[in-house]
């Protein structure tokens, strides 16, 4: 598929990004769950097994690393997945590429479902779906030069040898590389131009949905704008959709129309991205969002932050009902004996919490159970009702 | 008035390579103040953590050269020979690094490792040793220290191996911490947790911290004065609230204009500085951030000093040939993103 048969994407000077007296502002379109799924998971689980045991090797526990995620991502559009290492975000995006076979669950690529396909049938939907990894230094051969690396995913897809090379040289000055420097190794460049090759080489296909692993944490503040404003550009051009994973909250904040957060395999907040910084409603996310200090002194020290102490649990031994709940300053008997749901507030904003932040008695009122709750989760919802069954089936 | 703990004046280090001789550090001078904490701000390359490295003499070998001084307490640590800066290093000055998986020992225990570096310097017993360093780890904040003090590093988590090294770095009660990225590796939450103990060290008037980041949001949250360096070399220096509100260098302008901000509507693209930072062996003639700067003119190929140019505040110096009228008329630090708004139109 080449670019031009992708859907509109919304052109940059029409009503949908406003131009104000402070500068462009980014006014991305309303996040709506209407547009067509690109891809969605449904209690997605991966466990990995702990091994033990000297000639047979026993399985004695297991990592519940992803554990009953629901997602869904409309066509054009960025989810941003953040939380703190070990909480499953990147074994999220492993499962997402089909880099990892999920354990239980199902994984829809275009109403295609995508869970169990083998190697080979799999193989259409690697030229859809790409990865970019966290650390430039060590997902490029180091042996071979960039020439090679963009143009393998080509070659491997049956392109002939003339028509790749031109093509290298097309991707590399479209991610702001000089096309002369195709005969170079990955030593030869910067970090933040390295990071470039990668996502050049996971443009090489014209892929519909790019993953990106953490793509600019390595990078320094000044290139990792750079980066960002390049991802942000090829997003417009091509009507790419992204999957975003970070730990830090502020860049995702500027690329994503929808943040997802999760805390030992589970999804605790799902949200539009404007609205998770002016009214995060788990106690999670509010003590991630204060962890961060604000780059202005005056605001910072007239801040008053949630610190939560403490690290996060083992996830091989998670804690029972509320995940949070040994770290959470709001928690009582009620989160120790039954896993919160995931409960919808208006515009789609659902969080799973008994004891939810920033929403008034009214919205909590109307809360429903939503369909992306885990199916272990209870159906109290945080209004003291129970939900009754089968009432979320609409969504 | 505190006592001055550390003065730095005109630190020069170059390593002889194969490619040339390479400038990491060109003339830094800074102090640093009991009960303070000063952060050196620089992207990589910068020669932030070169410069601090100097000071535990770190950067000793065949093929570096010196130039300059740091007096510690009055000591020289440049010219201090070997066998000096061992009774001084962890005593006086200790450090905490970015990694402490590779900082510590891998097949000692962590208590152990606390313990042979109060022996080295005092004349305790082991028990009486370990002890401090139970003490030590229960101070900064790792639970049922005891236990974990007879744990390996491999068995801790990140946060708490950071910590480790905080309570190895204190455990001789240095007058200068130099903490170089010690958050960088870790997650929000436990950075958050971090720098709550460096800040109470400070503020405690027990030690002087340098602290070196690239992250402008954790120097608003620490500091006291900032030094931002580029391409080797200081580039402007000044209170926290003088580098964030009267920012006076075009580099300054764009690193603060590059942050992204959680808490404010994101703008439609990142301001970012184009190019690429400055390679050392062969750097551009004069001003070293020139063949990135959207204010280049005539006088920029001579090295502009670094000097103060502010009415009223000799300490806020900076490195650029620019007018203080001129550069108030160009500024448009982070506008976009709202920062320091009311204060940057002078």
């Amino acid at each position: 598929m080449s670019p031009e048969d992708a859907p509109a994407q919304p052109d940059p000077t029409d009503a949908g990004h406003a131009r104000t007296d402070a500068g462009e502002v980014r006014v991305r379109p309303e996040p709506s769950a209407n547009g067509k799924p690109l891809i969605s998971a449904e209690h997605l689980k991966l466990y990995f097994p702990v091994k033990s045991g000297v000639l047979i090797d026993r399985t004695i526990a297991h990592v519940h690393a992803v554990d009953d995620v629901s997602l869904e991502l409309t066509e054009g559009q960025t989810i941003g997945v953040v939380g703190e290492s070990g909480c499953g975000k990147s074994t999220l995006a492993r499962c997402m590429v089909r880099l990892l076979e999920p354990t239980e669950g199902s994984l829809r690529f275009r109403d295609r479902d995508i869970t169990h396909l083998g190697r080979r049938q799999l193989s259409s939907f690697r030229t859809e779906v790409q990865l970019v990894f966290q650390d430039p230094v060590s997902s490029l051969n180091p042996r071979k030069r960039v020439g090679q690396i963009v143009g393998t995913p080509l070659r491997l897809h049956g392109m002939a040898r003339d028509k790749a090379q031109a093509r290298v040289r097309d991707l590399l000055a479209r991610v702001g590389l000089n096309p002369e420097h195709v005969n170079r190794f990955p030593h030869e460049f910067s970090g933040g131009q390295r990071q470039r090759i990668g996502i050049a080489r996971a443009l090489a296909l014209d892929p519909r949905l790019i993953v990106l692993d953490e793509p600019v944490s390595a990078l320094d503040v000044s290139i990792q704008a750079q980066v960002i404003n390049l991802l942000d550009d090829l997003q417009d051009d091509f009507g790419l959709s992204y999957v975003f994973i970070a730990h830090d909250l502020s860049v995702v904040r500027h690329v994503s129309d929808w943040i997802a957060v999760m805390y030992l395999g589970k999804i605790v907040e799902l949200s539009p991205a404007r609205e998770l910084y002016d009214k995060p409603i788990h106690p999670y996310t509010e003590a991630l969002l204060g962890a961060i200090p604000i780059p202005d002194p005056k605001e910072n020290r007239a801040r008053d932050r949630l610190v939560v102490g403490g690290e996060p649990p083992n996830p091989i031994n998670p804690p029972q009902a509320c995940r949070f709940h040994t770290r959470c300053p709001r928690a009582t008997d009620v989160c120790r004996t039954v896993e919160p749901p995931l409960a919808e507030y208006a515009g789609g904003h659902v969080a799973a919490c008994h004891h939810p932040m920033s929403v008034s008695e009214d919205e909590v009122k109307r809360a429903t159970r939503s369909s992306l709750s885990p199916l272990s989760a209870g159906r109290l919802l945080p209004n003291g009702q129970e939900a009754p069954e089968g009432s979320e089936a609409a969504a | 008035m505190a006592e001055r703990l550390l003065e730095v004046e005109s630190l020069q280090v170059s390593f002889a390579t194969e490619d040339g001789l390479v400038r990491a550090v060109d003339d830094v001078s800074f102090t640093l103040d009991r009960g303070e904490v000063v952060a050196i701000v620089g992207e990589s390359g910068s020669g932030k953590s070169v410069s601090v490295m100097t000071l535990m003499g770190l950067t000793r070998g065949n093929n570096s050269r010196f130039g300059g001084s740091a007096r510690l307490l009055g000591k020289d640590l440049i010219s201090a020979s070997e066998h000096d800066l061992e009774r001084i290093r962890g005593k006086e000055i200790a450090m905490i690094f970015q990694d402490p998986i590779s900082s510590l020992s891998p097949v000692h225990r962590i208590g152990d490792q606390i313990v042979e570096q109060i022996r080295a310097h005092e004349d305790i017993s082991k028990a009486a040793a370990f002890d401090r360093a139970v003490e030590l780890m229960e101070r900064v904040g790792i639970p049922r220290a005891a236990d974990r003090a007879r744990a390996y590093p491999h068995e801790f988590s990140g946060g708490m191996r950071q910590r480790a090294m905080i309570a190895m770095a204190l455990s001789l009660s240095p007058s200068v911490l130099i903490a170089d990225e010690p958050t960088t590796a870790l997650d929000v939450t436990i950075q958050a947790q971090i720098l709550e103990e460096i800040k109470q060290l400070s503020g405690s008037g027990e030690s002087g911290v340098i602290f070196v980041t690239h992250d402008l949001g954790v120097v608003a949250d620490i500091a006291d004065r900032v030094i931002v360096m580029y391409g080797g070399r200081v580039v402007e220096q000044g209170t926290l609230d003088e580098i964030f509100y009267d920012p006076q260098h075009p580099y300054t302008w764009g690193l603060l204009g590059s942050i992204t901000r959680m808490d404010r509507e994101p703008p439609r693209r990142l301001p970012s500085i184009p190019g690429l930072p400055p390679s050392l062996v062969n750097p551009p003639e004069g001003c070293h951030f020139r063949p990135r700067c959207p204010h280049e003119f005539e006088q920029c190929p001579k090295v502009p000093g670094l000097e103060a140019r502010v009415d009223g505040s000799p300490e806020h110096k900076d490195r650029c040939w620019l007018s203080l009228e001129e550069k108030r008329k160009r500024r448009v630090v982070g506008d976009q993103i709202g920062l320091a708004r009311e204060t940057v139109i002078g």
